[in-house]
């Protein structure tokens, strides 16, 4: 599991170009399913087929990452930028950037701001260390995306790294394709883009595939670190099966499912109300009549920064309940 | 072409209300297409059937809507209160004139005079509340007479011509989309065409999800007009548009990242034609691309715009080689389209 999230944070993927992870993650999975398809949004989409007496189920982890899309470069070979997703200021500045191509910026600001409240990402500058326009223009042209450059770190049986939302998600996905053999249900695994802006993908794969169950497999915050805003999750005490957030108030019964299989099988879990954000499961149950759904979230602090932190544990933890809720019979 | 966008402008189409408009499109592009179609939300879709074999549906989109009042209560005075529809900055409303409803009432919003106000009123920008109509009228009988509540209400403003080929008008946004679609109507195409001219847009995209629902294009292109903000006091960097270089193309907004095989299509077509274009830099705001380009499975969409100054206001002011360039660009687009 390591390896491959080493391989899956070090991609590059923001919202909207999504096209090198997608392959990554093909190549990992393409011996393993029975179809796989690029949708027209660029949504990757594997099918692996049950036993023919199960449900159609949609598990869903996007492929995207937040990032700094280029909108000006100026005469001294300074770019300005705005945000791809939900890029904030205190995190950002002095964070190394990459681009698609591999250069390599330092975000900064205009250092006349004495208040550091006064600081808005338009005030904000990524140094590719570039001496005149001509020379960043050689490198990156407007509307190229920078993400986050953080290799991944090991610390205490947790890793730290860039893009953990949702790579992490991703790779309880990939596991999940690999361990899964004896199945009764027609799965649909979804590697979805552009949840970070608004989580489109997920609502025009949904809609193409028309499951009766949909999951979301994504982080979520934690609130075990020093006066952190509570929140009943800790990192390292298993999977969160999610109960709501911003997007969706979960189907009682796919929760409860989640909840019967962890306990059957004495996998660790955790319940989850985030009062705030969003993931694909809130598009994915309003598609068309509407699809009952639930979603398993990786504990995870410091999000939407260079420096995510996820515990292994629940990475493994993760994958063994997504196995047991797909191998049985799933009843709504 | 600008007598068309004269008649455009000035036409009477807030969010809910676009019959006028909707009305001179229909008028002009009737005998263009070959089937054409009122959908149940007040969409106007007009099909032009392709020349060509294993033809794509290519969707072209531009909103009838603009934003502007409605009548929300009479007060004993005679004074009208209303509310914004759409996003108006209030600060530009004081002292500007409107037309209320069907017979085009005139009116002027007015305020309280300065020598009035409270030292702190004048301190802070002035709110739609403390604002009114008057329409000349000194009772809430007389005034019955002529407005009723939910009746809508335009700027008074009339095209301009002006400087070095430049237009003043209100309903830039998105009047320019709409002369565009007529005008690309005028040719003949391989792909079989849904011209949509869409209503609500201002109000939350509403009109353009049905459309595409209905629709179901392989390819979408809306055609919008854009915030322009080449003026004094603002840094390079936070020019959205700059007027006077082309239609601008998008890349991403707050509703939609452009499909890049199209974006990428849009600029070889500017370029082979010789068809100035600019990377609109602004990522913000949002258009009818972002009901499209989710609709069903999914919709291939881009954005082609015309630069718009002071866009909401009743003097939004554009180039004409922007509007002319656009639709060449437009047209060109979809008969290169593969």
């Amino acid at each position: 599991m390591r390896e491959l999230l080493a391989k899956l944070t070090g991609t590059y993927g923001p919202s909207g170009n999504e096209e090198e992870i997608s392959k990554v993650i093909e190549d990992e999975i393409r011996d393993y399913v029975d179809e796989i398809k690029t949708d027209v949004m660029g949504n990757l989409i594997a099918f692996k087929k049950g036993n023919g007496q199960g449900k159609r189920v949609m598990l869903s982890a996007h492929m995207d990452q937040i990032g700094l899309m280029v909108t000006h470069i100026d005469d001294n070979g300074f770019l300005r930028f705005s945000n791809v997703g939900g890029i904030s200021v205190l995190n950002t500045i002095n964070s190394k950037v990459i681009f698609k191509n591999g250069t390599i910026g330092n975000v900064s600001y205009e250092s006349e701001i004495d208040n550091i409240k006064d600081i808005k990402l338009n005030r904000m500058y990524i140094d590719i260390g570039a001496k005149s326009s001509e020379e960043a223009s050689n490198k990156v042209s407007i509307g190229d995306v920078a993400v986050y450059y953080s290799p991944l770190s090991d610390s205490n049986g947790r890793y730290i790294g860039g893009a953990m939302d949702d790579r992490a998600g991703c790779a309880l996905l990939i596991q999940t394709i690999k361990e899964l053999e004896d199945c009764k249900n027609d799965v649909y695994f979804v590697f979805s883009v552009q949840e970070e802006v608004g989580l489109r993908g997920a609502k025009t794969s949904a809609y193409s595939i028309n499951p009766d169950v949909g999951i979301a497999v994504d982080v979520t915050s934690t609130g075990d670190t020093p006066k952190a805003r509570t929140m009943a999750v800790k990192l390292g005490a298993g999977p969160a099966i999610k109960v709501k957030d911003g997007s969706v108030i979960c189907h009682p019964k796919v929760k409860g499912l989640m909840i019967d299989r962890a306990e059957e099988l004495g996998i660790p879990y955790q319940l989850e109300v985030l009062e705030w954000g969003g993931t694909d499961a809130g598009a994915i149950h309003l598609t068309r009549e509407g699809v009952p759904s639930g979603a398993v979230s990786v504990p995870c602090r410091y999000i939407h920064s260079a420096n995510e932190m996820v515990d292994g544990a629940d990475l493994e933890n993760g994958v063994k309940l997504l196995v047991a809720i797909l191998e049985q019979e799933i009843e709504l | 072409m600008v007598e068309l966008l004269k008649k455009l402008t000035e036409a009477s189409g807030v969010s809910g209300n676009e019959d006028e408009v909707r009305d001179i499109i229909r008028e002009e592009i009737t005998p263009l297409v070959d089937k054409i179609y009122i959908d149940g939300i007040g969409n106007l879709i007009a099909y032009k059937k392709g020349k060509g074999e294993d033809v794509k549906k290519i969707m072209l989109c531009a909103h009838m809507d603009e934003v502007g009042f409605i009548i929300t209560s009479i007060s004993d005075n005679g004074m009208l209160k209303f509310k914004p529809v759409g996003g108006i900055d209030p600060r530009v409303l004081i002292s500007k004139r409107v037309y209320i409803g069907k017979d085009k009432i005139p009116g002027v919003l007015g305020i309280k005079a300065i020598h009035l106000q409270e030292p702190s009123e004048r301190k802070n920008a002035v709110k739609v509340e403390q604002m009114y109509i008057d329409i000349g009228v000194s009772s809430k009988e007389e005034a019955e007479k002529l407005v009723n509540l939910g009746d809508y209400a335009i700027f008074a403003s009339d095209m301009v011509e002006f400087g070095d080929n430049k237009i003043k008008a209100k309903a830039l946004d998105d009047r320019v989309g709409c002369l565009t679609l007529i005008e690309a109507l005028k040719e003949e195409y391989d792909h079989d065409l849904y011209a949509c001219f869409t209503v609500q847009e201002e109000v939350g995209l509403r009109g353009a999800g049905v459309a595409a629902y209905h629709v179901e294009p392989d390819i979408a292109v809306v055609v919008e007009g854009t915030t322009c903000s080449d003026v004094s006091g603002v840094d390079e960097h936070m020019y959205s548009t700059i007027m006077g270089s082309g239609p601008a193309i998008t890349i991403m907004d707050g509703s939609s990242i452009s499909n890049k095989a199209l974006i990428e299509k849009l600029k070889a077509t500017g370029d082979a034609k010789g068809i100035p274009y600019q990377i609109k830099k602004g990522t913000t705001g949002g258009n009818d691309a972002g009901k499209i380009h989710i609709s069903r499975e999914g919709v291939a969409t881009c954005v082609v715009s015309v630069p718009c100054r002071y866009i909401h206001s009743p003097s939004s002011v554009m180039d004409m080689d922007d509007l002319k360039n656009t639709i060449e660009l437009v047209k060109e687009f979809v008969k290169g389209c593969e």
